[in-house]
């Protein structure tokens, strides 16, 4: 059912995604903020309210993050809330942003993405150990990497995908990530297979050049009611559709060749999108890639090809940033081709369909005509799914 | 205009400093299966639920994987909202005049028992560079502020006592409350300094609880049964999170967050047209502070008026009649919804001992603690 008060986006920012950002938290927040509103031509004064979004606060090492860094991101003297599903988040904030425009209660939001993984000493995986059941898994000493070797495995085995599958994945997105201005030193480039199939094993099958790099970065989104929308000059991109869905927290007892959570989300959002075939209602998607075969399984969780085909496409093209009937996924580059500052990393996928739409994203902008696109991301224990369709 | 949303069902546990017979889960399920019941509907009839956490408080990162199997929220949608719990229950309010989801459902917990040193948990949350280098305690922040809202307004420490005395005194009829006490101003007073003015009888003791509630869109009431009470109206708001950039005497982000909730709620003079408060008194000057923020007494008058009587259970306007953050115990973010639920215990006559009778409209005031300055109002009634 297409909802009541309609969302428009206005406008986009990032900063460069770093391995060590010298900004603090505050700073990449205020520059992710300023370059939105830049990108929309308004003011901080033009904003009714203030939506923030990062992840796990043990990264920044601050308790109660998002009001630490509600200055930096605008929030100074106005309703400003921070809403937050683990690595869904960057998505989700889109998702906030929209309920609070929708609502009919406000006319204009800044949405503000943050995330500063680089404080965690000596690594970030470290903090990720805190994800875990505390007395069942935590004191095995798990990371995030083992969890998802152990997903990855599944749906290999459920579908006899390949290595050389999920590395291609990794060389479209990191080739991709080379036209992206604010793509990671060294995590984009023009690899082989055979570099990628070389690199090292992090926990098998997951090898380094398939996962997605620590980062620190920020984004920002401009939404507004259509009231204010219509009165801007440049014509808006709309949200058509949000929805979100977190699985059990018993994620052993789930089979992990599927992601349900993402199904759930993405049904919720087509229907409110009234897509009913999104294999050709959407024509350009940004699945959620922090691991190569993430961008698969999750491209399957978005119905945009049936179970088990998303490799089969793969090596036909059928996502390609340049591809004439396909569905190009994640040209920007993605988590693996730009960095995953893990909130702001989310908040890239949907600045980059919202480039996409207004063609506005320069090298690249895919081939074919785009009028509506798809950006998602997940989180939590491999449990949720955050989904925004936005359309011309 | 936008559609009216209300509360049609709460459910709760008691409010304990200790609870080693339950987790923080089954103090949620527990919570949970009251509210459904009160509400006469089931966790399969709920199309959005919001989370009340903040990760260190838990001791988890990503502290709402943990949150959907108790709740019944499994593969719903689910969101953690990182504030106090008015402010929660306003992204629920908004969720729904969307008119996208039908019915919804908020959790918060406290299981701050399980914290071995809650200061060193506040610590984490000053500012990395500026302000946590410094190794002050907290509650060193909480006496500065006090110090500076006790010169500027004219109230004094002796006021402030009496907050704490008059509101741990109510709770000896609230059966919820983990810290019920008989204790004159001479005790508060008479109790161990903390941070000058500070001491400890002023300060709230943490405690352990569950509140869920079920809230759904005025147009939907008819296919629901319950005790609707109605969110007139709703605000929330902050003022900088630089200490040293803040009136620190003023909590101008009650003031922002009165103005929006009695805009909403259509409300020109609280003072008459609010008949109760449950107001935040995490400290005992704050809640001095805060009725003068809502405009429920002048500026310096909220001392004045206290020691009159005006805010006791019989007066004309009582304030924290549960006994408050002081009297039922501190429950971190969860102590907006706790503020929540007497106003509509309340307002259902459903108080027991402690029903003020005769009221339709209730105020419930959240603050997130130190060292933030953010906080929620909540404007409900009956009509």
């Amino acid at each position: 059912m297409p909802y009541k008060n309609k969302v428009a986006i206005l406008g986009a920012g990032l900063t460069k995604f770093m391995r060590r950002a010298l900004e603090t938290p505050k700073e990449l927040a205020f520059e992710a903020a300023k370059t939105a509103l830049d990108d929309a031509g308004m003011t901080i004064d033009d904003i009714d309210c203030v939506v923030s979004v990062t992840a796990p606060e043990a990264f920044d090492g601050v308790h109660m993050n998002g009001e630490y860094f509600a200055d930096g991101a605008g929030a100074w003297g106005k309703p400003y809330m921070r809403t937050y599903v683990g690595g869904g988040s960057g998505v989700f904030g889109l998702v906030s942003g929209w309920y609070h425009i929708a609502s009919g209660q406000f006319d204009t939001c800044l949405v503000v993405a943050e995330e500063k993984m680089s404080p965690a000493l000596p690594h970030p995986q470290g903090a990720f150990n805190a994800i875990y059941d505390q007395f069942t898994e935590r004191p095995l000493g798990v990371n995030l990497l083992w969890i998802f070797s152990l997903e990855m495995n599944r749906y290999m085995q459920t579908y006899g995908v390949p290595m050389e599958t999920f590395a291609r994945v990794a060389q479209k997105n990191k080739r991709n990530g080379l036209d992206h201005p604010s793509a990671q030193l060294g995590v984009a480039g023009d690899f082989e297979i055979e570099d990628i199939m070389a690199s090292e094993i992090m926990s098998w099958p997951v090898q380094r050049l398939m996962v997605s790099p620590i980062s620190d970065g920020g984004g920002a989104m401009v939404l507004a009611s259509e009231r204010f929308a219509r009165r801007m000059s440049k014509p808006p991109v709309w949200i058509e559709g949000v929805g979100w869905n977190l699985d059990t927290s018993f994620w052993t007892n789930r089979d992990l060749y599927y992601p349900r959570y993402v199904e759930k989300a993405a049904r919720m959002a087509y229907e409110m999108a009234g897509i009913t075939n999104p294999k050709t209602d959407i024509h350009v998607a940004e699945p959620y890639d922090p691991f190569a075969y993430k961008e698969l399984h999750h491209l399957e969780g978005l119905m945009l090809a049936d179970k088990g085909q998303a490799p089969r496409l793969l090596e036909e093209g059928f996502w390609d940033r340049d591809t004439e009937h396909g569905i190009p996924a994640s040209p920007s580059g993605g988590l693996l081709g730009v960095g995953n500052p893990i909130a702001a990393a989310g908040m890239m996928k949907c600045a980059e369909i919202y480039w996409q739409l207004q063609g506005e994203a320069g090298p690249r902008q895919v081939k074919r005509e785009v009028r509506r696109g798809v950006a998602q991301a997940w989180g939590d224990l491999m449990q949720v799914g955050t989904v925004v369709v936005m359309g011309k | 205009m936008f559609e009216r949303v209300a509360i049609v069902g709460a459910g709760y546990t008691p409010f304990r400093s200790v609870s080693p017979e339950v987790s923080y889960r089954e103090m949620i399920f527990e919570a949970a299966v009251k509210a459904y019941n009160d509400a006469g509907v089931g966790p399969n009839d709920i199309s959005t639920f919001v989370s009340i956490t903040e990760d260190y408080i838990e001791g988890t990162a990503i502290a709402d994987e943990y949150v959907p199997d108790q709740l019944g929220a499994v593969l719903k949608p689910v969101q953690t909202v990182t504030a106090d719990g008015i402010t929660g229950i306003a992204s629920l309010v908004m969720q729904l005049q969307t008119e996208q989801l039908d019915l919804a459902v908020i959790e918060g917990h406290s299981k701050a028992s399980n914290i071995d040193y809650p200061a060193h948990i506040d610590a984490f949350a000053l500012d990395p560079l500026y302000a946590r280098p410094l190794g002050f305690h907290p509650h060193f922040v909480a006496g500065m502020e006090m110090r500076s809202f006790l010169d500027e307004t004219g109230n004094t420490e002796q006021q402030a006592a009496l907050v704490a005395a008059v509101n741990r005194h109510n709770a000896l009829s609230n059966p919820l409350a983990a810290f019920p006490a008989a204790l004159t101003v001479d005790d508060i007073m008479g109790s161990r300094p903390e941070a000058e003015p500070l001491k400890r009888g002023d300060i709230a003791n943490p405690a352990d609880g569950a509140v869920v509630f079920v809230l759904a869109r005025e147009s939907l009431l008819s296919r629901i049964g319950g005790q609707p009470v109605f969110i007139n109206g709703i605000g929330w708001s902050q003022d900088t999170p630089n200490i040293e950039e803040r009136d620190l005497h003023r909590a101008k982000y009650i003031e922002q967050a009165a103005e929006r909730a009695y805009r909403m709620a259509g409300i020109g003079s609280p003072v008459s047209e609010i008949d109760f408060a449950e107001v935040d008194d995490t400290y005992s000057y704050k809640q001095l502070q805060h009725l003068e923020a809502l405009g429920l007494a002048g500026p310096g008058e909220s001392g004045r008026l206290l020691r009159d009587g005006l805010f006791s259970p019989t007066g004309d306007l009582p304030v924290n009649v549960s006994g408050g953050n002081l009297g039922c115990g501190h429950t971190y973010d969860m102590s907006g919804l706790r503020s929540v639920l007497e106003v509509v215990l309340q307002l259902r006559g459903q108080a027991g001992e402690r029903q003020i009778a005769g009221v339709k409209t209730g105020l419930a005031q959240s603050w997130r603690g130190i060292p933030t300055a953010t906080g929620g109002v909540a404007v409900l009634g009956v009509e």
